[in-house]
């Protein structure tokens, strides 16, 4: 039996398969829970536990699809690229909502987690949570934390902030697009700026140009997170 | 072949990033690294859109299909999930709102202080 995931085509095929199905899922209900990732690695757990397969197996194919997720990060550049002169015409707002938002990010969930008592590893898997997946995993990489704890989070957050952001919208009383987009954009991305661009076409584009920068942003402070924790 | 070329460019400024992560002093990603060499040279206009448009569309247009191998890896901390579950959904939920907060705060505070300086 164990032949059958010998090699590593295994875990690829059975990865591009997960998440075709996922996809299909989410395009049938429309639904945000029913994220095709979340699906996609919901069924993939199920897979390998029902047929009692070692992770090591599945990741001999897993590992090859990790290695395109660097390329994937560098290509973010082009579309922030893409949206050079919206961020050329409102250059300061933009930039202190986003610097703004990342540092209040960084620290809020610095303070939670110690007022929880989380230990260092847990802190550095969440700290970079508000800013996309790519960016957010690289981050918490490389201060040590548990990449699939921080993907849980990125996702979770922006699942959150996708339902709630008009709602959040109301509560704080935002009417100018362009702060309404920035902040959905800096505390829930990719997401997050579905929704936003729901609400209108500056909203969206606001929302994604937000993703780059505070990721960015969120960067930068990265590098003090070692004084941090 | 020109796929071949897109691939060639973006897996190249991947090598460099990685060789320049080694060198610097501090932890700085070699994926972000490379983001933003890519946005300098995009910038600096030495690489076109045109020059990585399909490889870029087809890497970002799957992006999420790439962490699933990543997110699997979470049956290996099941536990300490479990352990922490409340606490890692209030952290996520609390500073949503908080980070929400604070840039349209400082949006709406740095348009004020536009229109000031305009009026003036």
């Amino acid at each position: 039996m164990s032949a059958l995931w010998e090699s590593p085509f295994f875990g690829v095929t059975l990865t591009i398969l997960a998440y075709w199905a996922g996809c299909k899922i989410q395009k049938r209900t429309g639904l945000v829970i029913c994220n095709g990732l979340v699906l996609a690695v919901v069924m993939i757990i199920a897979v390998l536990a029902v047929f009692d397969i070692p992770y090591a197996a599945y990741n001999a194919g897993g590992s090859l699809i990790n290695l395109f997720l660097g390329p994937a990060t560098v290509c973010l550049a082009v579309t922030i690229y893409a949206q050079i002169d919206l961020l050329k015409k409102n250059l300061l707002p933009i930039l202190a909502g986003c610097a703004a938002g990342a540092v209040t990010s960084v620290l809020s969930i610095w303070g939670l987690c110690r007022l929880f008592g989380l230990d260092r590893t847990l802190t550095v898997s969440l700290l970079p949570k508000s800013v996309t997946t790519p960016i957010a995993t690289a981050i918490a990489e490389g201060q040590g934390g548990i990449v699939s704890i921080t993907v849980a989070a990125v996702i979770f957050t922006g699942i959150l902030g996708n339902l709630c952001a008009p709602a959040l919208a109301r509560l704080f009383r935002v009417k100018d697009p362009v702060a309404a987009g920035l902040a959905i954009g800096a505390c829930s991305h990719a997401m997050g700026t579905a929704r936003a661009l729901e609400l209108g076409e500056t909203e969206g584009a606001m929302s994604g140009l937000a993703i780059g920068l505070c990721g960015i942003a969120t960067t930068i402070l990265a590098l003090f997170f070692g004084v941090l924790v | 072949m020109k796929l071949l070329t897109q691939i060639g460019i973006i897996f190249g400024i991947c090598w460099i990033s990685t060789c320049i992560e080694q060198v610097l002093p501090f932890t700085l990603p070699a994926s972000i690294i490379g983001m933003l060499l890519l946005l300098a040279l995009l910038l600096a206009r030495i690489i076109k859109t045109e020059h990585i448009r399909e490889k870029s569309d087809y890497l970002l247009g799957n992006l999420p299909f790439f962490f699933i191998p990543a997110s699997v890896s979470i049956i290996n901390y099941v536990d300490v999930l479990r352990e922490n579950l409340l606490a890692l959904v209030a952290v996520c939920a609390v500073s949503l709102i908080a980070t929400f907060a604070a840039t349209v705060g400082a949006v709406r505070l740095t348009c004020r202080l536009l229109e000031r300086g305009k009026r003036r």
